[in-house]
């Protein structure tokens, strides 16, 4: 096998143009679980660590780009201000040892529907930054998932960053797991409301082939939430527009019995979390802050 | 040929004051801490080949035919080798009954039983080498329904039938009638021992003919005893010793790698290393028995236990193990830690396609205590009593006779440790709003929606060493001389340091004994006599035993120098590296007696025997030698909409007779909670039709850091006369109490009646 370390962002699309059967590897938390149990023998692996081009982010007034380096440890550090979902999402993965080194832009290269990162880029409307020796290209996260672990990137393709808006909003972020820390979501759930346009958006992971959006949820409560006038009044939500809530995100699910939980289970706990995330960033407006968690 | 494999730092003579009773430093516990201790995987010859394994990807499957020209034709590959390659005149092994065949005969009995073993000079080529082999498989049915396996026209996974052994117990009446009664089924998935080592060592051919092995295991000579008929070699030419051991909790009482390492160095004449990676793990040990359990509980309306009737099928897996004996347990402890006047027990251990079971932390009793400490909370609900109450009302005690007929002849603490549990400070009620001290932690599923808290009790026991007749015995010996001037005591033994810190112990004793500092303690190997097994909560007992005999020889030899040097003959003591009289005063250092030479004895220690239960009754007056006994108290928080669990906090009571390292014992406490509230909430390895569904650690959940609670711990020292130091083995119990008591904590929060453990999310939300 070998080892391609380009010491440019340039060098290293040259390599992944030359190399179609180079597997990128950043962090490694995927890759070189995948290589450790023999379920996956590229080639070569085409080394992005040396990269300082994907190790930066910038943000501007509207929008955060996000080095595809940038390590879930950073993203809660540095970035729980404009990116709260995000941030969220990220202090759910793995152990610290995990967050050090692990990055959203493995979370899009492996595109498995259980990835953390996913639902609130969903709900935040990002768009995943792309680019080849061809020329740089931007697709929107919608359009990134495919199928399980199948992604819009074409194969001489490297994810250079993905550009996510800052929040307009409050944003929540729940996963359910069968313990408390370091483990691999049964389902998560993202939420995040937009005050100025009146949108609830609602995104889930673990729960379908790929993530998703759940519209007919977000079509409900934006509905709701218009003709209650609750934007403007701000009373505490109806227990019925909850309980709708969470039973058009479940609804919204296509999820499969396997080794972490059931089919079942898991459209009973996206409820809850709707329900729940849903209160909680209801409060966050009311109270007029940006966070509650 | 080589000799001894290189291998990192491991210097077990580091200073370490203190003698029993204190809490020195374990030797390895810096290098351990600091990832420079050398385990059986870090071992290395220059010459050697790697080994790798074929393993069967079916359950059940006639071998047709097993073809391995490819992989022998592969560059860099030195032998293939098949059952008809082992010389025999053995070609089974098992630690019971000799069952298993060495690489799998005309077929395969389950998912991931060894066929073929090649060696090669890269552990990948070895791989390649493994994928090259192609088998001929006739796909048969499996038999994974251990219950039903014991239909007489059941499918038999061996000729001989499917039930590796029935015991059973009848004490009392035999149609006994209560006021109140309570039923129940009980469930208990398999667990697995999730050691951190994966299955490794290194066999190296010695010019004699024999075979030098380094392999991390729980007893040397077992394994030895095991292996030699398998190579054609007498047993003095199969030499094992002991390499860095990376945790085992019974998962290295069995062979794995060993007879087929050796076969490979033998055949090759050069060095072989396995080293088994995370998956291959999975298959390669044997695991804890899934059991069902079904009981009936009768007791008088003022709470005094009438009688227990349990029936219990223990999933044994495709091969024998150590299942007789984990249904000798089952059965002999079946009914708890109680006086109980009448006892039905009766227990099936099986053999069925699925993964072998056998020796796990609490061998039996885990299984057993889920089902009757679940009834003594249905009994105290049905009965409107206080689940404490109950208990005392019925707690087992010194001079009680259990359902065997043995009457306990030393502290049995039920009532105290329960106590002790109930009276310590309850943790706060509120649990506050931050998810990391909430059900579902990092996940940030609730900020207090759907949190109730329940608390729970339980109390089990398990017998310390081994028992039913087995001759059990540890050997040491110890040698006092003189190095750099300074008296150096030399301890060896063929006991097993899995981790739970037994050379420490050794170190203890002997400065304890002999009044010295400096003691070393030699890697075990089996150039010393049989030290048993480091299972059974044993070693401190056995071992401690062994040591603690050879250094009274040795201290008795001494004395008998000073006594003939000082001319003083009463009153003499060891102290301080010296012979001192009745005052405390030198009479003369120890260095200068030793001058005459160094003084070395061996010592074999024999508790007392145990004997056979009866088969048609379970009527033993001595099927064990010593009981040990732990009391949990779990709070937990429990998201009712969700199905997450938080234990708040389990803490602990036990009776270990004398805390020889009071500091490591705490410490088995705390581990030992831990597994069994593994065990209560996520600790299974999923088996469908015979298949594993999780062999990894992300997805065979074990506890992390912030799934474990604040453990307190009360420590009694009842002594027990018959053992050494008056000391109870400490390992096992606190795994058996403690997953019964979550689950009772779950219900009292959740009212479900949670008859099965793992207890899953959707089995609270229903």
């Amino acid at each position: 096998m070998d080892f391609l370390r380009p010491r440019t962002l340039d060098e290293a699309l040259a390599m992944r143009a030359e190399r179609p059967d180079a597997v990128p590897i950043r962090g490694g938390t995927d890759v070189m679980v995948e290589m450790n149990f023999d379920r996956r023998r590229p080639g070569a692996l085409l080394d992005l660590a040396g990269l300082a081009e994907l190790d930066t982010w910038h943000r501007t007034a509207d929008t955060v780009r996000l080095g595809a380096g940038v390590s879930y440890a950073r993203i809660m550090a540095e970035l729980a201000d404009p990116l709260p979902g995000l941030a969220m999402a990220s202090r759910t993965v793995g152990s610290p040892q995990i967050r050090n080194r692990g990055t959203v832009g493995g979370n899009l290269g492996s595109a498995s529907p259980a990835g953390d990162a996913h639902p609130p880029l969903l709900t935040a409307g990002a768009t995943v930054e792309v680019a080849s020796t061809r020329g740089t290209r931007l697709v929107p996260a919608a359009d990134w998932y495919l199928g399980v672990k199948r992604s819009a990137l074409a194969a001489d393709e490297l994810i250079t960053a993905v550009h996510v808006p800052v929040a307009a909003g409050p944003q929540q972020f729940a996963k359910v797991g069968t313990r408390n820390a370091m483990v691999i979501a049964v389902c998560s759930l993202a939420l995040e409301l937009a005050p100025a346009t009146g949108a609830v958006r609602v995104a889930i992971g673990s729960a379908a082939p790929t993530p998703r959006r759940c519209p007919d949820a977000e079509a409900y409560a934006g509905a709701e939430f218009a003709d209650r006038r609750l934007w403007t009044v701000g009373s505490p939500l109806p227990a019925v527009l909850v309980q709708r809530f969470g039973e058009l995100v479940a609804a919204a699910a296509d999820p499969i019995d396997d080794v972490r939980s059931t089919a079942a289970y898991r459209r009973t706990a996206l409820a809850v979390l709707a329900r729940r995330t849903l209160t909680w960033a209801w409060r966050e407006f009311r109270d007029g802050g940006r966070r509650c968690a | 040929m080589s000799t001894v494999p290189a291998r990192t730092a491991q210097d077990l003579t580091a200073d370490v004051a203190g003698g029993i009773g204190h809490s020195p430093q374990r030797p390895d516990g810096v290098l351990k801490v600091r990832g420079e201790f050398a385990y059986s995987s870090d071992l290395w010859a220059d010459d050697m080949l790697w080994g790798a394994t074929l393993r069967s990807p079916h359950p059940s499957a006639r071998i047709r035919g097993v073809d391995t020209s490819a992989a022998l034709a592969l560059p860099g590959v030195y032998a293939v080798l098949t059952h008809a390659d082992i010389p025999g005149p053995s070609k089974h092994f098992g630690l019971v009954v000799s069952d298993q065949p060495v690489l799998a005969i005309d077929e395969v009995r389950y998912q991931g039983e060894a066929v073929a073993v090649v060696a090669a000079d890269h552990p990948e080529t070895a791989r390649r080498a493994v994928a090259a082999i192609r088998v001929d498989y006739a796909v048969r049915e499996p038999v994974t329904d251990a219950a039903a396996a014991r239909a007489d026209d059941a499918p038999r996974v061996h000729p001989d039938g499917n039930i590796v052994r029935y015991a059973r117990i009848r004490r009392g009446d035999p149609a006994p009638t209560a006021d109140v009664v309570v039923r129940g089924e009980y469930a208990i998935g398999m667990q697995d021992q999730a050691f951190l080592g994966p299955e490794s060592g290194l066999a190296v051919p010695a010019a004699d003919g024999g075979v030098d092995l380094y392999v991390a295991t729980q007893w040397l000579h077992a394994d030895q005893r095991q292996i030699a008929p398998c190579l054609g070699l007498p047993q003095d030419k199969v030499r094992l010793t002991l390499a860095g051991v990376g945790g085992a909790f019974g998962a290295r009482e069995d062979l794995s790698m060993q007879i087929h390492a050796c076969l490979l160095a033998l055949r090759t004449g050069r060095p072989v290393k396995f080293v088994y990676s995370r998956e291959e793990s999975f298959f390669g040990h044997v695991h804890r028995h899934p059991a069902t359990l079904s009981y009936e509980t009768g007791a008088t309306r003022d709470g005094k236990l009438v009688y227990v009737k349990g029936s219990v099928v223990l999933d044994g897996g495709a091969y024998a193990s150590s299942t007789p004996a984990v249904v000798g347990n089952a059965t002999s402890l079946g009914a708890g830690p109680y006086e109980v006047p009448n006892v039905h027990m009766d227990v099936w251990g099986m053999y069925t396609n699925n993964p072998p079971c056998g020796a796990m932390r609490g061998f039996g009793s885990v299984q057993a205590a889920f089902g009757y400490e679940s009834q003594l909370d249905r009994l105290a609900a049905a009965l409107g009593l206080d689940p404490v109450e109950l208990r005392l009302r019925n707690a087992l005690h010194q001079g009680s006779t259990m359902p065997t007929g043995q009457v306990v002849d030393s502290a049995a603490a039920v009532r105290e440790i329960l106590t002790a549990v109930r009276d310590m400070p309850v943790p706060p009620t509120d649990p506050g709003t931050d998810p990391l001290g909430l059900p579902g932690g990092a996940g940030n599923t609730t900020h207090g929606e759907g949190v109730r808290r329940g608390i729970g009790y339980a109390v089990g026991f398990k017998n310390v060493g081994f028992s039913e007749g087995f001759d059990d015995h540890s050997t040491a010996r110890v040698r006092l001389g003189v190095v750099g001037g300074e008296p150096v005591a030399v301890v060896r033994t063929a006991a097993v340091e899995v981790g739970q810190g037994h050379v420490t112990v050794q170190q203890q004793i002997a400065r304890t004994e002999l009044g010295v500092d400096r003691v070393v303690i030699p890697p075990a190997d089996t150039s010393m006599g049989n030290a048993g097994s480091s299972s059974a909560s044993r070693q401190t007992y056995l071992t401690g035993g062994a040591v603690r005999a050879a250094c009274r020889a040795v201290r008795d030899r001494v004395l008998d120098r000073a006594r003939a040097r000082t001319g003083v003959r009463d009153g003499l003591d060891l102290a301080g590296g010296n012979v001192v009289d009745a005052g405390g005063a030198v009479l003369v250092p120890l260095a200068e007696l030793l001058a005459d030479g160094e003084i070395d004895e061996t010592a074999v220690y024999r508790p007392r025997r145990t004997a056979p239960m009866d088969p048609d009754t379970g009527r033993q007056d001595f099927a064990h030698l010593q009981f040990a006994f732990c009391a949990h108290r779990a709070v937990v928080d429990v998201d009712t909409e969700l199905g997450l669990v938080r234990v708040v906090e389990l803490a602990a009571a036990q009776d270990v007779g004398k805390a020889v390292n009071p500091g490591a014992l705490v410490g088995q406490i705390h581990g030992g909670s831990v597994q069994g509230m593994g065990l209560a909430l996520m600790e299974e390895i999923q088996v469908e039709g015979g298949i594993v569904r999780n062999p990894s650690f992300t997805d065979y959940l074990i506890p992390t850091i912030l799934d474990t609670p604040p453990m307190p711990v009360e420590v009694l020292e009842l002594a027990d006369p018959h053992a050494p130091y008056g000391l109870r083995g400490v390992a096992e119990p606190p795994t058996i109490s403690a997953a019964p008591a979550v689950v009772a904590a779950i219900r009292a929060a959740t009212g479900r009646p949670l008859t099965r453990i793992p207890v899953r999310p959707q089995d609270i939300t229903g």
